[in-house]
């Protein structure tokens, strides 16, 4: 994992005393709201409905043990003993005050923390695929490109100012686990025909009120260019991006309307002018960043494990949640287990300060002392031999944490809707939590399948609900909520956005409405389906007909 | 004429408030003044405490009075006065002094 360099202690050090005296110039009226706002913004605290809410940078979705019960720490000192999970692999807290902010600040730069860039129209936490370094099918570890343009962004002064926000994501397997078609610039690791490691370049993906998928402008990046590049992309964005339009100013818009080759070709002139300049990453810092992210001490296994096949054949609810909660590791012998943060009726993404604590005390005990975050707001301990799984899993059920629903109907990612959030017009939690409670019997769950549910409280879409396999989009009509349903979209390699269904449905009805689409899929799918294979083969027809009646 | 109450949110805790007859901020709905024609004098006397640094983010929100009881008519605001629908445990709900229809 990566360690602070005494470069990044000083600046984050720096920004906490900043922000101190930041909060008492407000407090004692030197600074006005107005003047005070964009401060604020610049380290992650907004104002909600209720009180503040302080948004902590999660890089690519690592912690420590250590980071984890910061989390917690803050949580029951500060807040009000929880924390949510993003879909941005960042934790939010939505209760602090404005005067133990600074508090909170210091403490998590104790932990190699902050909360800059969670805001504003800057480089935004760059994501990764949450199975880095240990997903079987990876071709290199996506989380040193991710350090790297990390510490690249973190308060560029050409970048601090950009028309909108500007979020990348990084893979480095042919699987895409981080939704890159849908990032404003998606950075996939592949191999050249030589064999070399190094990019695949997408870019213009988005979601909000226009979704638009990321298109390919440069099929293969090496790697030692990639900051130049990516600097590229963004001199081009920063000159020509609209800023008179919020609606229409992210990169996406750009690229849609200059065309993708023209865009391409403006980034390829202006990295002509920068490519062999100071932004060529060298071997040796590559090598450095590297050696963060070294495979931990495994030992040497068998691929499988008597004892863990053993209580496999014994236990009916360890071996369902085996099945669902567990991914193919690359070291023999070690498995990756998913934690849900989605348990029935909770409120999906959410974890109170003692699961924080007891996730931290998992990660030491089975999983190397490291955790990550997913974007479905899930967590993930990547390094768990086979033989201590059953242990595990019995703590977390303990913990109330073995919930198997990964990737389930249950599973739905729910951003904090109305019940939160300043800018939304309907609530998403609540909506979850029906459906979820709907389809509470796990056999019926397994047996439906691959099912992924996201729901957004307003056209921002931080639910991701154009790529949910059903999407739910919360509207307001004349001081009602209404939920409108797109089916189809998919984040994965293969992404395509939802396509709307009819007309929107009635806070009441909406969960009757998703029983019927899933009803409808189930009659219409053949052997081996998902609901997506069927969506794609039989189109959008049968589910109108069922939810609408015949045209 | 719809009739309006005046809201904001305090600087120091983010709290939601209500502005009072009076003349102070209440973080109960029920204790807010309400106003009809001189709601553009309300509004602005939200602008000057936001100015002296109390509250921010002021601004009049639609109410029904009907009952003698105030019930904004947005949703919105129904779940601002109260606090998350998901959890009672907190928000203002969580005091019990609210007395509202139920936001759901």
């Amino acid at each position: 994992m990566y360690r602070y360099d005494e470069f990044d202690h000083t600046l984050v050090a720096e920004r906490v005393t900043q922000f101190r005296g930041q909060v008492a110039r407000r407090l004692s009226g030197e600074l006005s709201e107005d003047q005070f706002k964009p401060l604020r913004l610049r380290n992650g605290l907004y104002l909600q409905l209720h009180a503040y809410m302080l948004r902590v940078a999660i890089p690519y979705g690592m912690l420590s043990s250590e980071q984890m019960r910061m989390q917690a720490h803050i949580a029951r000192t500060y807040d009000r003993g929880y924390g949510h999970f993003t879909t941005r692999q960042n934790i939010q807290f939505n209760w602090p005050e404005l005067e133990d902010v600074p508090d909170i600040l210091a403490d998590l730069a104790t932990v190699e923390m902050h909360a800059i860039q969670t805001s504003g129209n800057n480089i935004r936490n760059v994501t990764a695929d949450p199975l880095a370094g240990v997903a079987a099918d990876e071709i290199e570890d996506p989380r040193v490109y991710a350090e790297i343009l990390r510490q690249w962004s973190t308060l560029h002064p050409e970048f601090s100012f950009l028309p909108r926000k500007f979020k990348i994501a990084v893979t480095g397997a042919p699987r895409d686990r981080a939704a890159l078609k849908v990032h404003d610039i998606g950075l996939e690791i592949r191999r050249d025909e030589a064999g070399e490691t190094g990019f695949r370049v997408l870019v213009g993906g988005g979601q909000g009120r226009t979704p638009i998928l990321a298109v390919t402008i440069r099929e293969f990046l090496p790697k030692r260019d990639l900051l130049s590049y990516v600097e590229a992309i963004l001199r081009v964005y920063n000159q020509l991006g609209r800023r008179d339009n919020m609606y229409k100013a992210r990169i996406k818009i750009l690229v849609k309307s200059v065309g993708a080759e023209k865009f391409g070709k403006l980034v390829e002139e202006e990295w002509e002018q920068i490519r062999h300049g100071a932004l060529t990453l060298p071997e040796a810092e590559i090598a450095r960043i590297e050696s963060h992210f070294a495979p931990p001490p495994y030992e040497t296994r068998d691929a499988t494990d008597r004892g863990f096949e053993a209580r496999r054949f014994e236990d009916r609810d360890f071996a369902r949640w085996c099945r669902i909660n567990l991914a193919a590791h690359k070291q023999p012998g070690y498995t990756i287990v998913y934690i849900s943060l989605k348990p029935e009726g909770g409120v999906p993404g959410d974890a109170t300060a003692e699961q924080m604590d007891a996730v931290a005390d998992l990660a030491d005990r089975y999983s190397f002392g490291e955790i990550r975050v997913t974007l479905e707001q899930n967590l993930v301990l990547a390094d768990v031999s086979l033989g201590e799984v059953y242990d595990l899993w019995r703590a977390l059920g303990e913990a109330g944490l073995a919930t198997p629903n990964i990737g389930l109907i249950s599973d739905i990612i729910a951003c904090p809707g109305l019940d939160y959030c300043n800018l939304a017009n309907a609530r998403s939690i609540p909506v979850a939590q029906r459906i979820a409670r709907r389809f509470a019997d796990l056999s019926r769950q397994h047996d439906i399948g691959e099912l992924n549910i996201k729901i957004s409280g307003c056209i921002n879409a931080c639910a991701h609900h154009h790529v949910g396999h059903i999407g739910i989009l919360g509207v307001d009509k004349k001081g009602q909520e209404y939920y409108q349903i797109t089916l189809g979209g998919s984040a994965d390699e293969n992404a395509t956005l939802g396509e709307i269904v009819g007309p929107a449905f009635t806070y009441d009805a909406v969960t009757d409405a998703i029983e019927t689409i899933v009803g409808t899929y189930l009659s219409n799918r053949r052997d081996g389906e998902s609901f997506l294979d069927t969506y794609r083969r039989a189109g959008k027809a049968p589910f109108k007909e069922a939810l609408y009646g015949a045209p | 004429m719809t009739a309006q109450i005046l809201t904001a949110s305090r600087l120091r805790e983010g709290d939601v408030v209500y502005f009072t007859a009076a003349g102070h901020w209440s973080e109960w709905l029920s204790d807010a003044t309400v106003a009809d024609a001189e709601a553009d004098d309300l509004l602005a006397r939200g602008k000057r405490d936001e100015a002296a640094g109390d509250v921010i983010d002021a601004y009049l929100v639609a109410v029904d009075v009907a009952g003698g009881r105030l019930a904004p008519l947005s949703q919105r605001e129904r779940i601002r006065a109260r606090g998350p629908t998901v959890r009672a445990d907190l928000g203002k709900q969580a005091r019990q002094r609210l007395m509202l229809p139920a936001a759901e």
